[in-house]
């Protein structure tokens, strides 16, 4: 088994392989998980990556996956362009 | 600001029905709907669904859709429908900000249904991210909406209702199905769907999985293998099959985001497709109204998610002044069609689901 090619994460394109070598350095977190590779910041926002990553994890320490908590998802929820934030912000005031 | 009663997320089969319910009560809503057109997944639907008369069984997917959008329709002063805008943030204080196109917009509700439904789960294995493996709703999405054909051949992974009638309407697409896979020793869906494909000469194989994909610049063939009673793959149990796309059919998960951006309480339940609200019985989450309604609450099928969209525009109706003529009398109606809805070995997953939501057993 090629864990290089096994793709966890589409979005930011992280493999199995990059995941365990995270989880072998000790970040067994999904939001330690998050901060360093990046899964769930893409445009899916962890919708199609968040189970797969959250299986790992389990599956490594040894926990249920109901045990294993994913990450918390913040505003905004896909790619919003600051000029219409400020447009907003004008119209409002 | 500009400041609602009731802010509906999503404009499949739950959140129309909340807002028919709501209108029929007196109170406005607006339904926030990301793709161009409401209907939610019912739109590709072409086969006709079970159940009993008052969900629709016996009509099409696609006719469904086109009922519950009329019912709103009949409600032009009190429905209003915003398409292509996506619910970008969700805070504390019932502010939601969406993005229409271009356009950033803010706005205040009394109280929120979210009816966000679910995503497609995916798989892990070699060369997953080769062009050719879509996710089977995806590939519904692409024939019956777009008129595209996803490949010339397939291999279904997942034998739940979902794999079964997609293989199917593949197949009278003019799609070779050249397999349907199937992990556990069982088929998942119900057995009328899987004997049609059976009669086609499909063969659907239990106890396998996909275990790699390969492929130069496209898929080009698939190595499949046998799994022991602990889901490892079998060595020497692999075989090959040439085929330029893999459809990915293995259950949804709840699309729970913007609960988890107001912090709503939340847990996980296998059976109800991962991590879900822990809602009240009217389906009220942890944050005061705020209300979920259809699969983000736990998957099922679409026939739940009306009658849950009924019954949470029953509720949010009340709570805001709103109380439907026939209130008591409806609210019994819903609870009565969801738990028959839920009766019967299909729906034991569901209920057992709901028990452990609500902490009445131990299970897992």
């Amino acid at each position: 088994m090629n864990k290089k090619d096994i793709i966890i994460c589409r979005c930011e394109d992280v493999s199995l392989e990059d995941l365990h070598n995270c989880l072998e350095e000790g970040y067994t977190t999904f939001e330690d998980i998050k901060r360093i590779l990046r899964i769930g910041m893409g445009p899916c926002q962890g919708n199609t990556c968040g189970l797969l990553a959250q299986r790992e994890i389990a599956k490594y320490l040894k926990l249920p996956l109901s045990q294993v908590k994913v990450h918390k998802v913040r505003p905004l929820i896909t790619g919003v362009k600051l000029k219409a934030i400020v447009e907003n912000n004008k119209n409002e005031s | 600001m500009r400041e609602l009663d009731l802010v509906i997320i999503g404009g499949g089969p739950a959140g129309l029905s909340a807002a028919k319910i709501a209108a029929e009560s007196g109170l406005n809503s607006l339904i926030i709907e990301r793709d161009y057109k409401v209907g939610g997944q019912l739109v590709k639907q072409t086969h006709m669904f079970f159940g009993s008369e008052k969900q629709y069984a016996k009509t099409r997917g696609i006719d469904i859709a086109k009922i519950l959008v009329n019912d709103v329709l009949a409600y032009p002063d009190k429905v209003e429908i915003m398409t292509e805008t996506t619910v970008v943030g969700l805070y504390k204080d019932n502010v939601l900000t969406l993005l229409q196109k271009e356009k950033y917009i803010k706005i205040k509700a009394k109280a929120i249904i979210i009816a966000t439904g679910a995503s497609e789960k995916f798989l892990a294995f070699e060369n997953n991210d080769l062009p050719g493996i879509y996710g089977a709703g995806a590939v519904q999405t692409l024939m019956n909406v777009h008129g595209v054909l996803p490949s010339e051949e397939v291999v279904m992974v997942g034998s739940g209702n979902i794999g079964l009638i997609v293989s199917y309407q593949l197949i009278q697409a003019g799609v070779k199905v050249k397999a349907v896979l199937e992990a556990a020793p069982t088929i998942g869906g119900y057995k009328v769907h899987a004997s049609k494909l059976k009669r086609l000469g499909v063969d659907i194989l239990t106890s396998t999985s996909v275990k790699r994909a390969e492929g130069k610049d496209t898929l080009e063939k698939i190595i499949i293998a046998k799994l022991d009673k602990n889901w490892d793959y079998i060595p020497g149990t692999e075989e090959e099959i040439i085929v330029d796309a893999l459809c990915i059919s293995v259950g949804l998960s709840p699309l729970t985001s913007l609960l988890s951006m107001v912090e709503a309480d939340m847990k996980f339940v296998n059976y109800l497709g991962g991590l879900v609200p822990v809602i009240n019985h009217q389906h009220e989450t942890s944050i005061k109204n705020i209300f979920v309604a259809g699969d983000v609450c736990g998957v099922e099928e679409a026939s739940s998610a009306i009658v849950e969209g009924y019954f949470s525009g029953l509720i949010v109706a009340e709570r805001l002044g709103y109380k439907h003529p026939n209130h008591e009398e409806l609210y019994q109606d819903f609870e009565a069609q969801l738990e028959n809805l839920r009766s019967g070995p299909f729906g034991e997953k569901t209920r057992l689901g709901l028990k452990e939501l609500r902490g009445e057993n131990n299970a897992e």
